[in-house]
Parts: C-alpha cells; sequence; structure tokens
C-alpha cells in the first residue's frame, strides 16, 4: 500500500511539472495570437481611451514572464482571472459549465467501457465469424465518422425519426430544475429526490454521451479484439483450452485480462482525449459544457478564460492518466509485485 | 506387457492424414498416421521438428479440428469417440479424460492468475459442482504429491514467482488431479535445464505408474525416450517408419532413418557428431514394424 501511495506521489509531482508547462505554454500562445483582446471585448464601438484603459487593467501591455508573474500569483489566490465576454471570474464560469461536460464525459466513458470491451471480446472469440464482421463494422464506422456526425445522425433517426430521445439540452421544458448542489444534473435530481427529473435527465444525457463515446468505443473495441486475438496464440490460452477451460470463461477471463492490460492505457487516452472532444457534441446538442464554453472563449480571445479552460481540461486528462496508470497497475500483477519488492 | 495387449487400447489412431491450407492447394503434414496406446503404457512418438509429432498430440485432443484451413481424415479412437472430428465430444473430455503437459511450463500458465484460479478450473473441468473450499482442498493434495514443499504458498504464486521446475511440478499436478485415461507430454521440459528435465520424466514416470495413467511422450531426445517408454515410434515427415518395443528399436534399429537418428547422438567418447545426410531417398522407405508390435485389429468404438 505504501508503494503505491509513494508511486502515486510521484505521479502527481510529475503531473504538477507538466501543468505548469502547459499553462506557460498557453499563456504565451494565447498572447501571440492576431487581434487585440481588448478591442475585441469591447467591441467596435469602444473609444481608443476605453481600450488603452481595459488594457492597463489587465496588463496587456506589460512584458509576457512579467504578465505570467501577475497570472501566477493570482492563480496562488485561486483566481484565475477575469472572463473580458462574460465579467465574472473565469472560476465562476468554470464552475457553472464544468460538471456538465464532466457528466457528459463520464457517462461517454462509461458506455465506451461497457460496449467497447464486449464487442472486442465477441469479435475476438468469433474471430472470422458472423459476429466478429459486424463488431468490426460498428468499431470502423465508431472510429472514423466524427462525433458531430453521430450526434446528427443519432439526433436525426432516434431522436426525431422515432421519437424515442430528446434532441437537446439537459432537461425538458415541462421538468423543473433541481436545486443546484453539485452541479451535475445526475446527483441534483437524486439529491433533491426527484426520481422523474433523474430518469429525465438520463433520457437527455444518452444521445449526447453514445455521440460522443462512439470513436472511443470502436477503438476500444478494436484494441481489445486485436489484443486478443495475440493472447490467442499464447501457451497458456493453449493450456486453457487443453485442461477443458469452458471457451466463454476463456474469452471473458483467460483470453481478456492479459489483452486488457495494454488496451487499458489507450482506453484512458480515449477517454481524455473526449474532454477535448466534447466540444462538437456540445454544440451539437445545445449542452451548456466547458467544451463549448472554451471554442466561444477561443474566438472570442478571452485570455483569462482561455488559459483557465485549457488548464482546467489538461488537469482532468492528467487526473484520468494517473488512474489509469493505477489501474494497469492493479491489473498486471507483474508490475504490482514488482513494485512491492522495489 | 504380455496381459496389457489383449486390453482395449486407450488411445488408436487410424490412417490419420492432416493437411493445412485452403482445399485446391493443401499442404499435407501428416500421411496417414497409425499408432496405439494400452492402458498403463508409456508410449513415445520420436522424430525431429516438423516432423509432425506435436500436430498428431494436438489432434488427439481435438485442439486443431475446429481452426480453419485444416483438414483432416482418418480416426482416432478415445474413450469411445472418434477425436478426429473434434468438436465437443472431445472437447468435453479434456482436462479429465485426457490433458497434457507443455514444452514450457512458466508460459503454460496464464500470468494475470494466480495458480489456485487455474487450478479451480482445472478441476472444474473434471467436476463441474465443486466447491471453491473443495477444489483448494484438492489443489493441495495434488501439489503435495508432486513434492512442493508449501502447497499454500504455491497456489497463491503467479507462475512467474515460481523456478521453471516448480512451474512443471505444477503442471504435472494438474495434469494428473482429474486422473486422466492419458497424458500427452509434449515435450515436457525442454525449455528447463537438464537436471529439472530428469527430475520432471521421474515423477511423470512415477505417478502413472500410481495412477495407471497411459503417457504418449511426444521428443526428440533419444536419451529421454530410452529411459522412460516402453514403446517407440519414430515418425519422419508426417509418416511413421519404424515402429517398436524400447528395447527393439535401440538394440536392432532397422529403418535407415532410425538409424541416422541414433546416430545422431553425441557421445562423450567419440569423435564428435557424425555425417549425417539431413534427407535421403532411404529415409522415405516403407515403415518397418517389429516382432509382436503390430497394430491391433478389434473394433474399437
Amino acid at each position: 500500500m505504501a508503494n503505491i501511495l509513494r508511486s502515486l506521489l510521484h505521479r502527481l509531482g510529475a503531473a504538477l511539472i507538466v501543468l505548469i508547462g502547459i499553462s506557460m505554454l498557453i499563456f504565451a500562445i494565447a498572447r501571440v495570437m492576431p487581434g487585440d483582446p481588448a478591442r475585441i471585448a469591447l467591441g467596435p464601438n469602444a473609444t481608443a481611451e476605453q481600450v488603452a484603459a481595459l488594457r492597463l487593467e489587465r496588463h496587456l501591455d506589460a512584458s509576457l514572464p512579467v504578465q505570467y508573474f501577475e497570472f501566477v500569483k493570482s492563480l496562488a489566490r485561486g483566481d484565475l482571472g477575469t472572463s473580458l465576454y462574460t465579467n465574472r471570474p473565469v472560476t465562476t464560469d468554470i464552475a457553472q459549465f464544468l460538471p456538465a461536460t464532466l457528466e457528459l464525459v463520464l457517462v461517454s466513458g462509461i458506455l465506451m467501457v461497457l460496449i467497447g470491451l464486449p464487442l472486442g471480446i465477441l469479435s475476438a472469440h468469433f474471430r472470422g465469424r458472423f459476429p466478429d464482421h459486424v463488431g468490426r463494422l460498428i468499431a470502423l464506422l465508431g472510429v472514423c465518422t466524427p462525433a458531430f456526425v453521430w450526434g446528427v445522425i443519432l439526433q436525426l433517426v432516434l431522436g426525431y425519426f422515432w421519437g424515442w430521445f430528446p434532441i437537446e439540452g439537459q432537461l425538458a421544458q415541462s421538468t423543473v430544475a433541481p436545486p443546484l448542489v453539485t452541479g451535475f444534473m445526475l446527483i441534483d435530481t437524486l439529491l433533491a429526490g426527484d426520481g422523474a427529473a433523474f430518469l429525465d435527465a438520463l433520457h437527455h444525457l444518452i444521445l449526447p454521451s453514445l455521440a460522443l463515446a462512439m470513436s472511443g468505443l470502436g477503438q476500444t473495441a478494436r484494441l481489445t479484439r486485436s489484443n486478443m486475438n495475440e493472447v490467442y496464440e499464447r501457451p497458456y490460452v493453449e493450456m486453457a483450452r487443453a485442461y477443458g477451460f469452458p471457451a466463454r470463461r476463456i474469452a471473458t477471463r483467460y483470453a481478456f485480462r492479459p489483452a486488457l492490460i495494454p488496451t487499458l492505457t489507450i482506453l484512458g487516452l480515449e477517454f481524455a482525449a473526449m474532454l477535448g472532444n466534447a466540444f462538437l457534441v456540445e454544440k451539437v446538442f445545445g449542452w451548456p459544457g466547458l467544451s463549448r464554453y472554451g471554442v466561444e472563449v477561443i474566438l472570442r480571445k478571452d485570455l483569462d478564460a482561455i488559459v483557465g479552460t485549457v488548464l482546467i481540461i489538461a488537469a482532468a486528462f492528467l487526473i484520468v492518466n494517473i488512474i489509469v496508470d493505477i489501474l494497469v497497475n492493479v491489473i498486471n500483477p507483474r508490475i504490482r509485485l514488482a513494485a512491492g519488492r522495489a | 506387457m504380455a496381459s496389457n495387449t489383449l486390453q482395449k487400447p486407450v488411445l488408436a489412431i487410424r490412417g490419420l492424414r492432416l493437411a493445412f491450407g485452403d482445399r485446391r492447394h493443401p499442404t499435407p503434414v501428416l500421411h496417414g498416421i497409425s499408432m496405439h496406446i494400452r492402458p498403463g503404457e508409456k508410449v513415445a512418438l520420436v522424430g525431429e521438428s516438423g516432423s509432425g509429432k506435436s500436430v498428431t498430440a494436438r489432434l488427439a485432443m481435438g485442439l486443431l479440428q475446429d481452426q480453419k484451413r485444416v483438414h483432416v481424415s482418418g480416426s482416432i479412437f478415445f474413450d469411445g469417440i472418434d477425436a478426429a472430428k473434434g468438436g465437443p465430444e472431445i472437447a468435453r473430455r479434456r482436462g479429465n479424460r485426457v490433458a497434457m503437459i507443455f514444452q514450457d511450463p512458466t508460459s503454460a500458465l496464464n500470468p494475470t492468475f494466480k495458480i489456485r484460479g487455474q487450478f479451480r478450473d482445472v478441476l472444474r473441468s473434471g467436476d463441474r459442482s465443486i466447491s471453491n473450499d473443495e477444489a483448494d482442498l484438492r489443489a493441495e493434495a495434488a501439489l503435495a504429491e508432486v513434492s512442493i514443499p508449501d502447497p499454500k504458498r504455491a497456489l497463491d504464486s503467479y507462475a512467474f514467482q515460481l523456478s521453471g521446475g516448480m512451474n512443471q511440478r505444477v503442471m504435472i499436478a494438474m495434469a494428473l488431479a482429474n486422473r486422466p485415461q492419458l497424458l500427452i507430454a509434449d515435450e515436457p521440459g525442454t525449455a528447463l535445464d537438464v537436471t529439472v528435465q530428469a527430475q520432471t520424466l521421474n515423477l511423470m514416470h512415477e505417478l502413472t505408474e500410481k495412477t495407471g495413467t497411459s503417457v504418449l511422450l511426444i521428443s526428440h531426445n533419444l536419451g529421454v525416450v530410452r529411459e522412460f517408454a516402453d514403446r517407440v515410434y519414430v515418425i519422419y515427415r508426417g509418416r511413421i517408419v519404424e515402429h517398436g518395443t524400447t528395447a527393439q528399436l535401440f538394440n536392432d534399429p532397422r529403418h535407415p532413418y532410425t538409424r541416422a537418428l541414433l546416430a545422431a547422438i553425441p557421445k562423450i567418447s567419440g569423435g564428435g557428431l557424425p555425417d549425417l545426410p539431413e534427407r535421403s531417398p532411404e529415409f522415405e522407405s516403407p515403415l518397418i514394424v517389429h516382432e509382436g508390435c503390430g497394430e491391433p485389429t478389434e473394433a474399437f468404438a
């Protein structure tokens, strides 16, 4: 246990260094992009004096290192600056928009694992036969069709033609929004004890999260399939067959677990990538999330908001990676036991 | 062995042919192999790499038949069924009526599961309703039988934590745990060092004598065969070329290929390896069967 803790601290330290690097990079990039943020924020009707005043207020005329120093100073107080666009603290904006995105991405991640892994197992188990062909087709379509196209297709077929699912938003017009506690609609409706609202929120969540999950789901299925096919060639699978282990048990256990270890690492990356890919899905489904906010602030050259959003998404990415690393260690006894000895 | 010849063979292979590839351009691998093993007998199948000895063993277990591009004809009588067809009948007998020991025990055990779980599944292929506790008790007993000093610890280990010799013992314990009629040993311990290999063979010999299990030993090592087997089949390029008791074969090798094979044993006193052709038209001479070693003719299934 102490080892896991130590390696966790080690990884957190490394993640912090990466975050600092990213903050410098995005800070610099945001400021070398063409266009004057103060002018964009105030609009074409503002006077030169007003623009100059805003530039002064936001230290926009200082050198980059000085600006970065100011940024770090306020960051230490938990202040990410103020959005030029919404005129609110960036932290407030993020707190408002992040939960919706996290909810979407988490549910997508669950769908990715719950559909992608079994699809890959089925393909490997029925290699070269009908279920494999179907599984591979789904996986391939998932990988090569962008999430927003899936969004539109799902909206059109399941939402519009068949009417099974609502087309956009987090809740139906008739549903009363629950009091804001965590910002996660599913949790807040449960906390409010409103079962109907919870089901409504879930109902609204399915299409966007499926659209977002499709690519990672396809990738997961493909990787699981190819890793398992490789494992099927190993002597220990032949041993399992020679000792009469049921074929289904070999597929779901003895061939699956060794194949899961390399798959899991990619799964983590796919999961984290969804944070960034979410914006098109959020756009298509009118989802009030952080990714959509991020795109809007980039287009408006809203410096503090850009840096804040990117940092939060980077932090989420790093956290997911750390969790995946830990999971790989738990699943792979070779690594777990080697760490125990060191 | 005299009384044994009256007993029905445990395994009887008749005219077994195997080809890989698509139907129009098959690559023949076995050209009609016949062999048999009687209860309690230890029979060796000897040949060089690629001669078809391992595929014969896998066909007998029904492990190759359900793969694509594999064409099998002939018959394999085992335990009242024809295993040559493959399918669920032979699959149901794997692990309990027939078991297998592999070349490299460490890579034949799953690296992501402890021995305990795998042993439970082995025992479950003999008795589906066995409880975990019961299985663990039987596994411990089986491991004690192969002289593993601390069975509980071994059960809680992964294969990569144990030595090759220990894993070999674990494999033997698993193979014999359900008291199979037939044990197929595919070059057991070739991946291990010579002393461990010798220990493995002694252990296998001792235990199969005790349980009355028949053994099909696949090997290219004539020293091992001479020590271990009662009867020997020599296989060359997918054909059995000579068949006799171990004594007959080693004292009086009659087939040119067998003679070449025996001459290839390095001797400490001799001046290195003799100069032998890799192939010779002589090696394709017809099968030589020694006295009293014909294939049984009685009806099987």
